[in-house]
């Protein structure tokens, strides 16, 4: 059963109908069509969140840091502590001085993603935009193209290759095994698991909470049983949502620290 | 060929806890010697704060994957 007939069908625990656990449909919205200028467009839920997003993301920097002033108002201020957050907690931690250049980078990536990421709590958004993986995919390869550009600029094309296959202090012997493992690491694994760790968090936190929202309307019967198994199921979707809320924080912060990681190893070989 | 033995079920969730199994080690001791490294160190607190969630994410992936794998490639 789909959640758009539990909505309407009384399904609930005793009526003789089964536990309608949610699948992996939940995360394919419904495309609508608009025909807008002789075009033919096809959008879902999630695109419109993405573009809210980049909206979002775009209009408060633009508003805060329109007119900078040297004593800066609320907004502004709001604004420096998100980026120098980003700068000082991520950039100069971990590639240093010459990080600073990479800041307006880092803060877009991390504003981007965290607030894609909030629209799973928002309330009439409830979708985080990130668990449609094409999203994850789209930022990280961005983020790859970036740091394999700066790698063989800094290092030169062919040496910054080499220099990741063949890291120095080894024993002759270990290349056989190390080289292969280095080489997949820097061009697959990386990317790969970079975006489907931001894909399964929200993934597996977006059904976690629809899990327990079914599971309060379910139980929701005149019983004992169903009473308490009811109000507790709402408490759980209650305390997940804030723990959700943290996952999607620290999610956004853990993609750009693994940006700032790729892009410093980059700058600089290894040694 | 014949089938000798054979699973139903939510094979999925079987592989999910398997998956989890390493990941939860990982995590545990991740943060068992960051907190460790945080007491006997306090003013290093941000480069461990940092190594440590470097450290989660990537062990974290894991498990993740597990969980998600039943779902993509499951029936």
């Amino acid at each position: 059963m789909n959640l758009a007939t539990l909505a309407t069908d009384s399904c609930h625990l005793n009526s003789g109908c089964g536990f309608p656990a949610p699948h992996a449909d939940i995360f394919f919205l419904t495309p609508y069509t608009l025909d807008i200028f002789g075009q033919h467009l096809v959008f879902s839920k999630t695109i419109l969140l993405a573009l809210i997003v980049a909206l979002i993301v775009i209009t408060f920097f633009l508003t805060a840091f329109r007119s900078p002033k040297l004593v800066p108002g609320k907004l502004q201020s709001l604004g420096e502590q998100g980026y120098l957050f980003i700068r000082d907690q991520i950039a100069r931690e971990v590639i240093g001085k010459e990080g600073d250049k990479f800041v307006p980078f880092l803060a877009s990536l991390f504003f981007f993603i965290w607030i894609a990421n909030l629209m799973g709590v928002i309330p009439g958004a409830q979708f985080p935009v990130m668990s449609s993986l094409a999203f994850p995919v789209a930022l990280t390869l961005m983020v790859y193209g970036t740091y394999v550009f700066l790698g063989m600029k800094h290092q030169g094309p062919i040496k910054f290759f080499t220099n990741a296959a063949f890291p120095p202090g080894v024993p002759k012997a270990m290349y056989i095994l190390l080289t292969p493992l280095e080489l997949l690491g820097l061009l697959v694994t990386r990317p790969v698991t970079q975006a489907i760790r931001l894909f399964a968090n929200m993934f597996a936190g977006h059904l976690l909470i629809t899990t327990f929202t079914i599971g309060a309307y379910y139980l929701l019967s005149p019983s004992i049983v169903g009473a308490l198994g009811s109000a507790t199921s709402f408490g759980v979707t209650v305390a997940l949502t804030g723990f959700e809320m943290f996952i999607q924080g620290l999610q956004a912060f853990i993609f750009t620290l693994l940006t700032a990681v790729y892009i410093g190893g980059s700058l600089h070989a290894e040694h | 060929m014949s089938t000798l033995a054979a699973v139903t079920g939510s094979l999925g969730s079987i592989g999910y806890g398997l998956a989890a199994i390493g990941p939860g080690i990982g995590i545990g001791i991740i943060f068992g010697q960051g907190v460790q490294a945080i007491a006997r160190q306090p003013e290093a607190y941000g480069v461990i704060r940092q190594n440590m969630i470097l450290g989660f994410a990537l062990a974290e992936a894991l498990a993740l994957i597990g969980f998600v794998v039943p779902f993509v490639f499951g029936a």
